[in-house]
């Protein structure tokens, strides 16, 4: 390994992605819980019309402080939540230590992070109100789930074509 | 209680709640809150096409696959239990400038007037729908995470690489909506 040069600029490193590897094996059912939290998390979501393309266009005019309170407010009760975890060690529901990584910089972040961006305008979605979008009954909205799903194989395919 | 819950609910009690996801994720599983990545263990486990990018264990991914499953399920409950009757209320500006485009359809959280499947054949459907949707995908792997990955978790980790995405996407975002979109719409 040591020889070997790291152009893996994502995988287990920047991406979110699960990076923190547990040894423990859980049965399939384990993963209810997360369904929960998605089933939670998808209701909020439409709740509050973040996932709405009017809320998106609204962000984007500087019309309505909807969006920027959410996603502001939403920082600050997770850099509470992981400052709290840090500073009293906080273990997971198995009595794992939970585990932070940092991100490393990238180009990608800069060129990525302005794609996504005009495709954020357009669609009105990031990807995870794309699923709540279908949820509620936009059933059109399989097409652009797919073109983002098209979209990633596409940077995977050209991935070491591209600067970063 | 029902008729409360019905209601569009206000930035300040959804905000906080879509925080609590990034302890309630790590303290559930040590997983860390993203949900863009789940686009890629699409890819993985289904169209592999022998690229190193996706050739990884995506079964140990699979809680990803299951939370966007989650959000699936939850936008649906909420459409179908907790639905509100009233059209989205926008910003008049808003609405005066997208009535110039002919979209007047509140009633949806996407403007049905310009998103659906008859107007997917049309320039202006497949560059909204289509084009829209395949940015999405490669802008956020491209940038290693979307704005659950990079603006809440990441920001909330204090981690400045996603402080330069997050300003990237909303200068993309900026740049779009209010000089491309519109030409777009006009279509």
């Amino acid at each position: 390994m040591k020889n070997q040069e790291n152009t893996d600029f994502e995988v287990r490193s920047l991406d979110a992605m699960c990076v923190n590897e547990s040894n423990l094996e859980h049965k399939w059912y384990h993963n209810i819980k997360y369904l929960i939290i998605g089933v939670l998390f998808g209701i909020v979501f439409v709740k509050s019309e973040v996932v709405s393309w009017f809320r998106i266009q609204e962000m984007f005019r500087l019309q309505s402080f909807h969006m920027y309170g959410i996603i502001g407010s939403a920082i600050v009760v997770g850099m509470i939540s992981i400052w709290l975890i840090k500073k009293f060690n906080i273990k997971t529901i198995y009595g794992e230590t939970i585990e932070f990584h940092d991100k490393t910089f990238n180009k990608g972040q800069i060129y990525g992070g302005l794609i996504f961006g005009l495709g954020w305008a357009i669609t009105g979605a990031c990807p995870g109100p794309l699923f709540a979008q279908i949820g509620t009954g936009a059933t059109v909205i399989v097409v652009t789930l797919l073109s983002a799903i098209a979209g990633t194989w596409v940077y995977g395919l050209l991935r070491d074509k591209l600067p970063h | 209680m029902l008729d409360f819950l019905k209601q569009p609910w206000p930035w300040y009690i959804a905000g906080p709640l879509i925080g609590l996801t990034v302890p309630a994720l790590l303290i559930l599983g040590n997983k860390s809150f993203g949900i863009s990545s789940s686009l890629r263990h699409i890819c993985a486990a289904c169209l592999p096409a022998n690229i190193s990018f996706f050739k990884y264990d995506w079964k140990k991914e699979i809680w990803n696959l299951v939370f966007v499953l989650g959000i699936f399920l939850g936008g649906a409950i909420a459409m179908n239990l907790l639905s509100n009757p009233n059209p989205i209320e926008v910003n008049p500006k808003l609405a005066t400038e997208l009535a110039g485009y002919g979209i007047t359809n509140y009633g949806n959280l996407i403007p049905q007037d310009i998103m659906n499947w008859p107007a997917l054949l049309t320039l202006k459907g497949f560059l909204l729908m289509v084009f829209g949707g395949f940015l999405v995908g490669f802008g956020t792997r491209y940038a290693g995470g979307c704005t659950s990955g990079h603006a809440i978790m990441g920001l909330s980790n204090l981690q400045w690489p996603s402080l330069v995405a997050t300003v990237c996407f909303m200068i993309g975002g900026f740049i779009m909506a209010n000089l491309i979109l519109p030409h777009i719409l006009t279509l």
